[in-house]
């Protein structure tokens, strides 16, 4: 069992509420998922700039003196925002690979979360109520955002096998569900040539996304053809640049409640997790269908 | 009538509160106000009350109902009516995945669409349908009746024992072992009676009925020990 929560607003005077709203959403899925929480939340966007969302564990000695050293390497100007154990770092959008590559020598001990020119992506162990609070998520703004809270049952809980996943520039994915193929298809993309990290099911599944992109896929079709390549349960949020979208597997027993109204689509694993949402009264309220994919782009 | 405002005062105390409603008691009118999605609203009442609920629910809403009757007037999550011995639930809103499971009597009304496994191993009980249902619905259902006055999803009555299953609009699949088996009059006669007591505007002669083949290993008097 794990917890989705996701909402994408249409009507901007939201857009101050978005993290306030998420993280109402995220603690109700608390009994979901109380072991990891996450949130990829889609903020501001500046001109030729980028973000790189990274964790450690020793946050104080690696943060400490990071903006410089990495601005050094990648020979541009970096800025550093920290919060909690992570810290977004601005970089030149042309220099965002370098600096990826970059941070393997001057900060080995930083794990990437995300990479892209509006995402960032929170996630750490504890009850979500913990998890928002340490990353202050209810100040946050922004345009959309995923939330995930984590109930583990195919690898361990931790930092790295919570969600979000981030499988491409500004993509996310959360999966409620388990997969049973993962273990092949893991092989199978490492054979490629395709970095993952962990013992999770949902890496292989984001791994499995990205690597269709890599090979020509849109998000769309790397979706229609997880349908017959992922084997397992799941019910998918993926967020991307400008949207959202939703896969649940053709037995679709994993939960999953859409409402729409004129200012937002809101996801959530269960109607509890909609419930203060404004206008939710008068929302249209469905159950997405068995796998069909979805998707709502601003 | 009795009003218990759900957020206020706690599911443990609403489910006790009713559960001590006696076959004679003079409170029969319930009315549960900010369900908002809430699990477990109304299992297990034994008593010849009502009870409205002024909102959508969460998963096993009334859950192994017997006599009493639960009005959602929303929709109703994973679970409604599941396990039902007798009584009445009316869901005006749609009905998540596993309505209805395993009832053993009673009647379910939902006025929206079902999600999947729509009645599955549903064991005497009717379920009444408005609108569509999805996949495997009825699954291995022993028992009772299933009135679909829209569509049926895929795999429809797979492993069907004695259920009778009747569907107005399209069947995706049928599930094995599940065919389209002649409407007689004593069929329409049940129909027309199921149909009266859902509320439903359609005509018994608009539906075709499906059952089991009987032509699984289980139904070989010869794999019998």
């Amino acid at each position: 069992m794990c917890g989705i929560v996701g909402l994408f607003l249409k009507d901007k005077a939201l857009e101050p509420q978005l993290g306030a709203l998420l993280t109402d959403m995220l603690i109700t899925m608390t009994d979901r998922g109380p072991d990891s929480a996450g949130i990829a939340i889609y903020g501001d966007k500046a001109d030729g700039r980028a973000k790189l969302t990274v964790q450690s564990d020793q946050a104080d000695t690696v943060f400490a003196d990071l903006a410089d050293t990495l601005g050094t390497a990648i020979g541009s100007a970096v800025k550093l925002t920290r919060k909690d154990t992570h810290a977004v770092l601005d970089v030149p959008a042309d220099k965002i690979a370098e600096a990826r590559a970059a941070l393997k020598t001057v900060a080995p001990d930083a794990r990437v979360m995300s990479a892209g020119e509006t995402i960032e992506i929170y996630k750490e162990v504890g009850l979500p109520k913990d998890v928002a609070a340490r990353f202050d998520l209810s100040k946050m703004h922004g345009t959309h955002g995923i939330g995930h809270t984590r109930m583990a049952t195919e690898s361990a809980v931790t930092t790295m096998g919570a969600h979000p996943f981030n499988t491409g520039p500004d993509q996310c994915l959360v999966h409620n569900g388990s997969l049973s193929n993962h273990n092949s298809l893991r092989r199978k993309l490492r054979r490629d040539g395709v970095h993952i990290e962990t013992q999770n099911d949902t890496e292989v599944g984001a791994a499995y996304l990205t690597w269709r992109m890599q090979h020509g896929a849109t998000l769309g079709e790397a979706l229609e053809s997880s349908l017959s390549d992922l084997d397992g349960f799941f019910t998918f949020v993926v967020g991307t640049e400008d949207g959202f979208g939703v896969v649940r597997d053709p037995i679709a027993c994993k939960p999953a409640v859409m409402a729409e109204t004129d200012q937002y689509v809101a996801f959530g694993s269960e109607y509890r997790a909609l419930v203060n949402l404004p206008g939710i009264e008068d929302a249209r309220v469905w159950e997405p269908e068995p796998a069909t994919v979805y998707f709502w782009k601003h | 009538m009795q009003t218990f405002d759900l957020a206020a005062d706690g599911l443990r105390t609403l489910n006790a509160t009713l559960h001590a409603q006696a076959e004679t008691t003079n409170q029969t009118t319930w009315e549960i106000i900010n369900p908002k999605g809430s699990h477990a609203i109304a299992v297990g009442l034994d008593a010849p009350i009502e009870v409205n609920v002024k909102g959508s629910t969460g998963y096993y809403c009334a859950g192994m109902n017997k006599q009493a009757t639960v009005h959602v007037h929303g929709s109703a999550g994973p679970g409604v009516a599941e396990n039902m011995m007798s009584g009445t639930v009316i869901v005006e809103g749609d009905a998540s995945q596993y309505a209805g499971a395993t009832g053993h009597g009673g009647t379910l009304i939902i006025k929206g669409n079902a999600s999947s496994r729509c009645g599955i191993s549903m064991k005497g009980i009717d379920i009444i349908v408005h609108g569509n249902i999805g996949h495997m619905s009825a699954f291995m259902a022993q028992s009772g009746n299933l009135v679909v006055c829209g569509d049926a999803g895929d795999a429809l009555g797979d492993s069907l024992y004695e259920a009778r299953l009747f569907v107005r609009g399209s069947v995706k699949s049928l599930g094995a072992d599940c065919i389209e088996k002649e409407m007689r009059p004593e069929h329409l006669e049940i129909l027309a009676e199921l149909l009266e007591r859902g509320g439903c505007d359609a005509k018994p002669e608009e539906f075709k009925r499906y059952g089991s083949a009987r032509q699984l290993y289980n139904f070989k008097p010869d794999n019998a020990y």
